[in-house]
C-alpha cells in the first residue's frame, strides 16, 4: 500500500470516526448497523472473495451470534465472554456444516449452506422457549465495559466502530500472513496449490468457519445494537443479499465489502419509502452488473486505469 | 397406520409438484451449463400470471395457456437472451450469481409492483374425496398426480423418441460432438429453455391452490427444486423425479408422525446425507474433475 492511499485510509478513518456528532439518533443507529453488518460482510469476503466458496448461510451465523447474546445477556453475563461464546460456537458450526458440504464446492456449498440456513431459520421459529419464536427476544441489554456502561448510542457506536477496526485489522493480518496467502493461492488455481502441498480442504473449511465467526461476531453487536431480536433478519434472503454485496463490492478485494454493505444497509434506509423497489432494481443491478462488469464496483478504477494505459 | 396410504398418496403428489421444476432445472443445467437460482420465481410468475388473467375474466385453463405462452416468451427466450447468452462464457459462478440477483429483483418486483399479499387461485381440479376400500384419496392429489404424470413421459417420450428430442439429449451430453453432426445447438437450447419454462407453468397451476399466489412463494419451490435434482442426482433426468417424489413424501410422513413444524428441514437432512455418501446423487454418475 502507498503512502497517499494509506493517508487516505486515515483521513477516511477519521472522517467516519467524528461523524457521529454531525447525525441525529437514527443517523447514528444506522451507522453503527454499518459497522455490524461490515464485521458479517468481512467474514462473508474470506470465503466467498478469498477461498472462492459460496456460502448462502451467513444470515444463520449472524442469527446464531445474535440469539447466543441475547440469551446471554439477559442472563448478565459479561459482554466479553459473551462474544467468545458466540464467535467459537459459530466457528464450530461452521466446521461441522463446512466438513460434508466442502466435499463438493461451489454451487452445491451454495445449496447445502442455504439448506441449513432455512433449518437454523427453522429452529428460531419453532423452538419457542429458547428463542421466543416469532415474538423474538426484547429487552437484551447495552453490554458494559470494564464497568463503564455502553448504554448510549455515541458510547456504543464507538465500541462497535473499534471492534470493527480490529475485526478488520485481524483479517488484513490474516491475509498478509502465510496461511493467508494460501487461501488465495486455493481460490486463484486449486490444483497448484495443492501440489504446493496446501491442503485444500482443510485451508477452504478453515475460511469457512473463520468467516462463519466473523458473522457470529456481528451478530453479538446487532443484537446489543437492536436490543430486540427476530427470526427475520436471519432469513436466506439476507444471506443471499450479503453475498451479493460481496460480490457487487467486488469479492476478494479487501475493500469491497465496504461498498457493498454501503449498497444494502445504508441505501435501502435513506430510500426507506422505495425499499420494496429498491431491493427488485438492486436485484436487476446485480444482473446487469454481472453481465457488464464482472470484477465488482471496486473494480472501476482498475479499468479506468487498464483504459488509460492503452 | 390407516393414515399411511393417503400421505403417501398426496406426498407423492406434492413431489410431483416438484420434481417438475427440478426437472426444468436439471434440463436447464445439462443443455446450457446454468443452475438456475430463480427456478423458485420461474414458478412464483406463471402463478400470478394465472391469477391476473383469472381477474380478468379468463376461464382457469385459458389462463394458463396464456401463462404458458407468456413464460415462453419471457422466462423461455428472454431469459436466455437477456441473461444467459451474455454470461455462459464466463462459466458456471457469474450465471449463478445472476439468477440469484435474478430471484431478487423478481421477488420484491413483484410485492413492489403488485401486491405483498397472498392471493388464492382456483384448483384445476374439483374438490372433494375419492373414497377407496376404506381409505379416502382427494381428488386434487389424484389430479396433480394423473397430469404430472403425463407431462413427464410426454416429456421423456418427446425426448427419447423424436429425432429433436434425442438431438436435445445429444446437446446435453457433448456439444462440440453435437455440432460437428450439424445439429443447430442453439435452438436446441432454446427448446430446452422453452420446456423448462412449460414447466414451470405447470407446476405453478398445480402449486397454486395450496400455496396461493404470494411473491415469496417461490422460496420454498426453488429450494425444493434444487435439492430433488441434486438427491436424484444433477446429470440425470430420471434423478429429477425420484428426489421429488422422495421429498414429497418424506416431507408428508414427517410432517405427520414427527413435527409438522420441520417439515421444512426435510429437504435439507436427506440433501445432506446424499452428498455426504453419494455426491453424485442416488442415479447420478460422477462427473469427471475437469482440470
Amino acid at each position: 500500500m502507498t503512502r497517499t492511499r494509506l493517508f487516505m485510509l486515515a483521513v477516511a478513518l477519521i472522517a467516519f470516526g467524528v461523524l457521529p456528532f454531525f447525525l441525529k439518533s437514527y443517523g447514528l443507529y444506522l451507522l453503527t448497523l454499518f459497522c455490524v453488518y461490515l464485521m458479517a460482510t468481512y467474514g462473508l469476503n474470506l470465503t466467498v472473495g478469498y477461498a472462492g466458496q459460496m456460502s448462502l448461510g451467513h444470515a444463520a451465523f449472524f442469527g446464531i451470534g445474535a440469539y447466543h447474546a441475547a440469551i446471554l445477556l439477559k442472563l448478565g453475563w459479561p459482554f466479553l465472554l459473551v462474544l467468545a461464546i458466540a464467535a467459537v460456537a459459530c466457528f464450530i458450526v461452521g466446521l461441522a456444516l463446512g466438513f460434508p458440504a466442502l466435499r463438493v464446492q461451489h454451487h452445491y456449498l451454495a445449496f447445502a449452506t442455504l439448506g441449513f440456513n432455512v433449518l437454523v431459520f427453522l429452529m428460531m421459529r419453532n423452538e419457542q422457549t429458547i428463542t421466543g419464536g416469532t415474538f423474538g427476544i426484547s429487552a437484551i441489554p447495552r453490554p458494559s465495559l470494564l464497568g463503564y456502561s455502553l448504554d448510549g448510542a455515541i458510547p456504543f457506536f464507538y465500541f462497535t466502530y473499534a471492534s470493527t477496526l480490529t475485526l478488520v485489522a485481524l483479517l488484513w493480518w490474516l491475509l498478509r500472513s502465510p496461511w493467508g496467502r494460501a487461501f488465495a493461492a486455493l481460490r486463484d488455481n486449486p490444483i497448484r496449490a495443492e501440489s504446493l502441498g496446501i491442503n485444500i480442504t482443510a485451508y477452504t473449511l478453515l475460511a469457512f468457519a473463520i468467516g462463519a465467526a466473523c458473522a457470529g461476531v456481528g451478530g453479538v453487536y446487532f443484537a446489543a445494537l437492536v436490543g430486540f431480536i427476530e427470526p427475520a433478519p436471519f432469513h436466506f434472503s439476507w444471506s443471499m443479499t450479503m453475498l451479493l454485496a460481496v460480490i457487487v463490492g467486488g469479492s476478494g478485494r479487501f475493500f469491497g465489502p465496504v461498498l457493498g454493505t454501503v449498497i444494502i444497509v445504508l441505501l435501502p434506509e435513506w430510500l426507506r419509502g422505495a425499499q420494496n423497489w429498491y431491493l427488485a432494481v438492486f436485484g436487476f443491478l446485480v444482473v446487469a452488473l454481472m453481465v457488464w462488469l464482472p470484477g465488482g464496483l471496486s473494480s472501476i478504477p482498475d479499468r479506468f486505469a487498464r483504459k488509460a494505459a492503452k | 397406520m390407516g393414515d399411511l396410504p393417503q400421505l403417501l398418496v398426496s406426498g407423492i403428489a406434492a413431489g410431483a409438484v416438484y420434481a417438475l421444476a427440478a426437472l426444468g432445472f436439471t434440463l436447464l443445467w445439462q443443455a446450457a451449463g446454468v443452475i438456475n437460482f430463480a427456478q423458485g420465481e420461474f414458478v412464483m410468475l406463471p402463478t400470478f400470471a394465472i391469477l391476473i388473467a383469472i381477474k380478468a375474466g379468463a376461464s382457469l385453463w385459458l389462463a394458463f395457456l396464456i401463462a404458458c405462452a407468456l413464460a415462453m416468451l419471457v422466462l423461455g427466450v428472454g431469459f436466455k437472451r437477456v441473461v444467459v447468452d451474455p454470461l455462459v462464457r464466463f462459466g458456471v459462478i457469474p450465471l449463478v450469481i445472476a439468477t440469484m440477483g435474478l430471484s431478487i429483483g423478481l421477488k420484491n418486483g413483484t410485492k413492489a409492483g403488485y401486491s405483498a399479499l397472498a392471493f388464492p387461485v382456483p384448483s384445476a381440479f374439483p374438490s372433494g374425496q375419492l373414497a377407496f376400500g376404506g381409505v379416502s384419496f382427494s381428488y386434487a392429489d389424484l389430479g396433480t398426480l394423473l397430469l404430472a404424470g403425463i407431462i413427464v413421459v410426454g416429456l421423456q417420450s418427446f425426448l427419447n423418441r423424436t429425432v429433436t428430442g434425442r438431438a436435445m439429449q445429444a446437446v446435453a451430453q457433448n456439444t462440440d460432438a453435437a455440432r460437428v453432426l450439424g445439429i443447430d445447438v442453439q435452438r436446441m437450447v432454446l427448446y430446452t429453455f422453452l420446456i423448462n419454462a412449460v414447466l414451470a407453468t405447470v407446476a405453478a397451476l398445480l402449486i397454486a391452490p395450496s400455496y396461493l399466489a404470494k411473491f415469496d412463494m417461490g422460496d420454498s419451490i426453488g429450494q425444493k427444486a434444487f435439492f430433488a435434482a441434486i438427491i436424484g442426482g444433477f446429470n440425470q433426468t430420471r434423478g429429477a423425479l425420484l428426489g421429488g417424489v422422495l421429498i414429497g413424501v418424506l416431507e408428508n410422513i414427517v410432517g405427520f408422525y414427527i413435527s409438522p413444524a420441520y417439515k421444512e428441514g426435510v429437504a435439507l437432512l436427506l440433501f445432506l446425507a446424499v452428498i455426504l455418501f453419494r455426491p453424485e446423487g442416488l442415479l447420478g454418475k460422477a462427473e469427471e474433475r475437469k482440470v
